[in-house]
């Protein structure tokens, strides 16, 4: 692999190079920076606010997890970075997604699509749906080379074997003409992962890689990702509502409700002292061996309707700590409570103070 | 998941292996499968047919009624066109082995001769349907909108005229040239032509639908998402993600049409409006040999025609039952 890491691969052909697009190389390590992202769904039934004004930044190396219930907006957030959100119904209505500095969403649909796979890439929570079941693997591996790179058909399989050992796959060499439906689910999901860094991108986002495995696979293909991650030095963005794994393996932490980032933090800080409410109650609802027999404090009530998220901070219906402040005006911006950590509450200190 | 995995927990590196330690049952290509070549979809569904027999007997009457058609001399010496009124609906014998007909012709003369025009007009009319029908149904089903608005209407349009009738209007209003001394066998291709075209048009919308309704199950699909995701072009995305996917039904499908499409070159033929004597064809024969009371006297010259149009029609259906299986690796 490259010792010196840069963007994605330095692009050799000169035809690209006088055709304008920039080689990537991020600025000052930065790979990805999200700003004040907007992403809406205009259905029959109104317009779903699915993100609204998120914002985030991703180094090279750095593990940032984006953690959040089903309809936080983590997937959308993913699908906006990758630009595969269909139009209609989805609609980017504002914000830039930055990487190595270029703006993608300005970007003519051509270039983004070679920024795809080669410099930002994505794995997806259930192996099986997400491999083509007529082909067998190691030619959905290989194809990845054949189309990126115009490798000819016996090279791209041994690189595509090569892959599948990286991945650990047992008996790569045999399986490589296996079909996904004749994989376990780990065995799936690292036929994914290897398509995900056949072209060795900078940025790797994970979108829920283990909700569909065991706990103990669940292990393993994280492991798995961790070390790729480290020999690569790629930037992971790990999508996922699992606070196991995430404090497993993630640097920073980023926790969305309602298509907000309501907290940034250090993985350890937010573990051990969190400064939002919902944090809190995220945490509070891990069931513990020490608490056998007590009931499980859960958070109360549902996320919002997006279509109608309530005034003030979207999460005062459900909130402990709520008071008249939360239920009008604008939501609570982003503040850096203490240094290095940011939440979006009014009470944050409050939060922070109370055990 | 309780709390973070510590150090006991964490995997070990044999974890892998243990995963799937016994090798799959399944799925192991034999020694006989090619180790070098990443095998496509189309090698993959070679390698699975050629170990069904049915494929085997299917292509094999295939085969024979495509060498019947494109060399009937090789089968028989007979003139097909050669008839003796005396020898009229004799029964099979040694020297008219399926009889002759009412004009005193060899029935078997005239049952292989008459492969031609049905061959020709089932299969090229099968070809154009399904090519037509698969790119209108990926067109729409893809891309959506007022696109599909558009061809879905103007495939309905011809979904609702009777296949018969609507032959009959298109083949009235194309006149085949009346000059006696035009060459027959350009005369013979311009009404098989004829043939194929009002049943191209007639056919489409069937596979349109099925194609379109087809890709609509397939797009949404987490691997069509996948492939986007990891930079794949739309071309890309249609030629190896959303084909490959949904044509199982296609082919199934348009096999089945195959039969129906020989017989309807038959029914029009037997209208006046399709092939006319003295060109011969299957349905020319059987429509000759339906007539009254001919089924009881000379039941020979209705059989060995029909026979021949069925197994044709069989050996096409068999074979697109097997091509989807193959096609579908699902169901191995």
């Amino acid at each position: 692999m490259r010792s010196i890491r840069s963007c994605g691969e330095p692009m050799t052909m000169t035809k690209e190079t006088l055709n304008g697009s920039a080689t990537w190389q991020p600025v000052d390590g930065r790979l990805l920076d999200v700003r004040d992202l907007y992403v809406e769904f205009r259905t029959r039934d109104g317009v779903a606010k699915a993100i609204n004004g998120a914002s985030f930044t991703l180094d090279e190396g750095e593990t940032l997890a984006i953690l959040g219930e089903s309809g936080s907006g983590k997937s959308v957030t993913a699908q906006a970075i990758m630009g595969i959100l269909d139009t209609p119904p989805a609609f980017i209505t504002g914000g830039e997604v930055r990487y190595c500095g270029t703006d993608l969403l300005k970007l003519p649909e051509p270039e983004r699509r070679r920024v795809r796979g080669a410099e930002i890439s994505m794995i997806f929570q259930d192996a099986l749906s997400a491999l083509n079941p007529v082909f067998p693997v190691g030619w959905q591996i290989a194809e990845m080379f054949r189309v990126h790179r115009g490798l000819n058909k016996s090279d791209s399989r041994a690189k595509a074997i090569s892959l599948m050992e990286r991945v650990k796959i047992p008996g790569a060499a045999q399986r490589v003409d296996a079909y996904p439906h004749q994989f376990s689910g780990g065995m799936r999901q690292r036929i994914m992962i290897a398509m995900a860094i056949a072209l060795d991108p900078a940025v790797l986002i994970a979108d829920e890689p283990t909700t569909a495995l065991d706990v103990t696979v669940q292990a393993q293909i994280m492991q798995l990702l961790a070390e790729l991650q480290a020999e690569r030095k790629m930037g992971l963005i790990l999508i996922t509502h699992d606070l196991g794994v995430v404090a497993d393996v993630a640097d920073r932490i980023n926790v969305m409700y309602a298509g907000r980032i309501v907290e940034q933090a250090d993985v350890y800080e937010l573990y051990r002292l969190p400064a939002h409410p919902y944090t809190k109650g995220l945490l509070d609802s891990i069931p513990r061996l020490d608490q056998k027999g007590q009931e499980l404090s859960a958070i109360k009530g549902l996320p919002p309707n997006l279509t109608r998220i309530p005034p003030g901070c979207p999460f005062n219906p459900r909130c402990r700590y709520v008071r008249d402040v939360c239920r009008t005006g604008s939501p609570p911006p982003l503040r850096e409570v203490v240094a290095g950590r940011l939440a979006a509450c009014h009470f944050s200190e409050e939060v922070l103070s109370d055990e | 998941m309780i709390e973070p995995l510590n150090d006991d927990v964490s995997p070990r590196h044999d974890a892998a292996a243990a995963e799937t330690g016994v090798p799959p049952a399944v799925g192991v290509p034999g020694p006989e499968a090619s180790k070098d070549v990443a095998r496509s979809l189309l090698s993959d569904a070679w390698y699975e047919m050629r170990r069904r027999p049915l494929f085997w007997i299917s292509s094999l009457l295939i085969v024979v009624v495509l060498v019947m058609a494109a060399f009937p001399q090789l089968f028989t010496s007979q003139d097909p066109l050669y008839c003796q009124l005396i020898l009229s609906r004799r029964p099979p014998s040694a020297e008219h082995l399926f009889g002759t007909d009412i004009q005193g012709c060899d029935v078997y003369a005239r049952t292989i001769y008459g492969a031609r025009a049905s061959v020709l007009v089932g299969v090229i009319t099968t070809l154009c349907v399904a090519t037509i029908g698969v790119l209108i149904g990926v067109v729409s089903g893809y891309y959506g909108g007022w696109v599909d608005t558009l061809l879905s209407r103007a495939g309905e349009i011809f979904f609702a005229i009777p296949m018969l009738l609507g032959g009959i209007v298109i083949l009235y209003s194309l006149p085949s040239p009346r000059d006696p001394n035009f060459d027959r066998t350009l005369l013979y291709f311009i009404v098989v032509g004829k043939v194929i075209l009002a049943l191209t048009l007639l056919g489409w919308p069937s596979l349109a639908r099925i194609m379109r309704s087809s890709v609509l199950t397939v797009k949404p699909q987490e691997y069509v998402q996948a492939a986007r995701a990891l930079g794949a072009s739309p071309a890309r995305v249609i030629t190896s993600h959303i084909i490959p996917n949904a044509l199982a039904p296609v082919v199934v499908v348009a096999t089945i049409n195959l039969g129906q499409y020989i017989a309807l070159e038959a029914t029009l033929s037997f209208l006046g409006i399709g092939l006319q004597p003295p060109a011969i064809s299957w349905g020319i024969a059987i429509s000759e040999a339906s007539g009254l009371g001919y089924v009881i006297s000379a039941p020979h010259m209705l059989l060995f025609p029909s026979l021949f149009l069925s197994l044709t029609v069989l050996a096409f259906i068999m074979l697109g039952e097997v091509v989807r299986d193959a096609l579908d690796p699902k169901l191995r």
